[in-house]
């Protein structure tokens, strides 16, 4: 039978490549990996050595240069292998900051070591524990003495601390009740993290429902050059917000494959269990869920498809990107529910996957932005209602 | 060093097939099609010599319809230099046919080293490298599970019955690859951007005469539905009488 996808011959160079990638990293991998809580740095080494996270650098600086369809290609290619980008797509994402603020200096030094995978950009400090979606209430600060700044406060949920190189970290230049918009006076910083902990910084790792390694963060008098701001003072969460769209995108893009993947796993399991003599999936009991699943699938497969066009064509995407992040973490929930009834008490067995990848693609529901602040986006900016926050 | 590696494409081979219904081919709708195994092996094995050797450069050629540019572009974005179509409207079954026009663009390549897999999985002929040996006049070394290329000589080991034979040759040769040899590499992203500026050239294939031609092709016949006997060791009488008297296998 042809593959569920029927785009899946499109990129066909990219898309198999990827799967050659992923391919290695079976499900024992995967299962290994989650009994022993282990980041998965063979996985992440493989794919960086291949260039794949580097997809979104532009060739001068040693990376890919391609569009944001093909990006989201790869990420999709990656969680429908049985995989999770979650490891690792922050290292393709992260880094547009840096390349669209960023001094040529900046850029010059770290863009190539960041495409060549001697330097692991995959971190970003921005959620606090009392603000939140509400970034602007952002309580860590950052004073400036001479030729440093003194960053001071916590952040919570900064995933990937201990694997990673450099963090971007916004914090407060400018208090508050001293700006004219409360947007203004956050600022973004380059954090060296090799040996941060020695310099103020104490990283609390946080156990948590999917096998993703995140912690709190208590930045002490923790000094950072000057040389590492990022764009002008005052102006980081503007720097931020642009980098919203393509984020939700590559998001999307990976519930998608999330979504491929269950609905491929439950319409295989429906045709091949047998009880009361026949194939549970001719009960339309199962067959249905299953079915629709897949419509929601591939309706919001376009829907991420029309964003990322857009965007490539340097068009406004807000409405589009929002809606594809939207619709595809709802359709991969729904998958991820068809696929684990379908399997009954199998589907919660480990050696199966189903559950691992059904708590993994929970968390499109709530992160890197939950579904509520999509909708009040769609209410406000796409329908012109009220402010409903 | 400079080495032609000559590949082919091939269908994916863990499909049900079909025959078309001309009776003389197989029905191509919904195939998956790759660079045959073997040629992906030497192909590997190509540019880990010309890697180690820190010199020199591959090249692949392959025969066939347009089509065949997406199996040459999957070499290029492996690392090879150059690829050529040696354009024709089908591939014909003739490996007589297929290897002249192969000679005939080799020919004045100033190559090293001419490599092929043993055998296309499709096909499965396993005789155009003999062909092409013997037109360019060039030793041939079939099937070969190691290689190593120094100062300007070849050695092989080739896997035989119960053990293996060593051989050596001097260049220019022709060899074919076994399984073994090198896992080809996948395709890097940087691999597959540089694929897109190197040069894919296209000439007509300059065919030798087709002498051979496929009448029909057939499947093989359904199996028979199985029977049980029985469970345990009381079914043995049985089975044993069962494989003496009507299968006649023992």
């Amino acid at each position: 039978m042809p593959d569920i996808n029927p785009r899946a011959s499109e990129h066909a160079e990219i898309r198999e490549a990827v799967r050659a990638a992923c391919a290695p990293f079976d499900s024992a991998y995967w299962q290994r990996i989650e009994r022993e809580s282990a980041y998965p740095d063979e996985f992440v080494r493989a794919l960086t050595a291949a260039g794949w996270l580097a997809a979104l650098i532009p060739e001068e600086f040693g990376g890919g240069g391609l569009s944001l369809t093909e990006a989201s290609i790869i990420l999709e290619e990656i969680n429908r292998s049985g995989a999770n980008s979650g490891a690792c797509h922050a290292q393709m994402y992260i880094m547009g900051t840096l390349l669209r603020h960023g001094s040529p200096a900046q850029k010059a030094r770290y863009l190539p070591a960041i495409a060549s995978g001697a330097c692991r950009l995959q971190s970003f400090a921005v959620t606090e524990p009392a603000t939140g979606t509400d970034t602007t209430r952002t309580r860590t600060t950052a004073v400036r003495r001479g030729d440093r700044y003194v960053v001071n406060g916590q952040k919570v949920w900064i995933s990937r601390v201990q694997h990673s190189d450099l963090m971007l970290l916004l914090a407060r230049t400018t208090p508050l009740e001293q700006v004219t918009k409360r947007s203004h006076g956050l600022s973004v910083f380059l954090v060296d993290l090799p040996d941060a902990e020695s310099r103020g910084l104490r990283v609390r790792p946080i156990e948590n429902m999917v096998n993703h390694e995140t912690n709190e963060l208590f930045f002490d008098d923790f000094e950072v050059p000057v040389e590492n701001l990022i764009g002008e003072e005052g102006l980081g969460f503007t720097y931020i917000l642009d980098g919203m769209n393509a984020e939700r995108i590559l998001i999307a893009a990976e519930c998608i494959g999330d979504g491929y993947w269950f609905t491929d796993r439950a319409r295989r399991y429906a045709g091949e269990r047998v009880v009361f003599d026949r194939p549970i999936g001719q009960n339309q009991g199962i067959q249905f869920p299953i079915a629709q699943a897949y419509a929601h699938v591939r309706a919001a497969d376009l829907m991420r498809y029309e964003a990322a066009r857009l965007f490539d064509d340097s068009q406004p995407c807000g409405a589009e990107a929002n809606l594809a992040k939207l619709l595809a973490a709802d359709a991969s929930w729904q998958a991820a529910n068809a696929c684990l009834q379908t399997h009954g008490g199998f589907g919660f067995a480990v050696e199966y996957d189903i559950e691992r990848k059904f708590r993994e693609t929970r968390l499109y529901q709530v992160a890197p932005v939950s579904t509520n602040m999509i909708l009040s986006y769609i209410g406000e900016h796409v329908l012109g209602m009220p402010r409903s926050f | 060093m400079k080495i032609a590696v000559c590949i082919k494409r091939v269908p994916e081979m863990d499909v049900t097939f079909k025959i078309a219904p001309t009776g003389k081919a197989v029905d191509e709708t919904g195939l998956k099609w790759d660079m045959s195994d073997f040629d992906g092996y030497a192909v590997e094995a190509a540019l880990q010599l010309t890697e180690k050797a820190g010199t020199g450069e591959v090249h692949v050629i392959s025969l066939g319809p347009d089509v065949v540019q997406e199996t040459l572009r999957k070499a290029l974005s492996m690392g090879v230099a150059k690829a050529v179509q040696l354009k024709c409207d089908t591939v014909p079954f003739d490996a007589y046919a297929i290897g002249t026009a192969l000679a005939a663009e080799l020919k004045d390549g100033g190559y090293d080293l001419i490599m092929f897999g043993k055998m296309s999985i499709d096909g499965a002929n396993g005789v155009t490298q003999f062909v092409v040996a013997e037109l360019l006049g060039l030793p041939l070394v079939h099937a070969c599970s190691k290689l190593e290329i120094a100062d300007g000589k070849g050695s092989a080991r080739r896997e035989i019955e119960g053990g293996g034979e060593l051989v050596s040759f001097a260049l220019p040769a022709i060899v074919s690859i076994d399984e073994g040899i090198a896992r080809p590499r996948y395709p890097s992203l940087k691999g597959i951007m540089a694929a897109k500026r190197k040069p894919l050239e296209v000439r007509p294939a300059q065919l030798g005469e087709v002498r051979l031609t496929i009448e029909t092709m057939e499947l093989p016949p359904p199996r028979a539905a199985g029977r049980i006997i029985g469970e345990g060791a009381a079914a043995v009488p049985e089975l044993v009488a069962l494989l003496q008297n009507e299968a006649k296998v023992l």
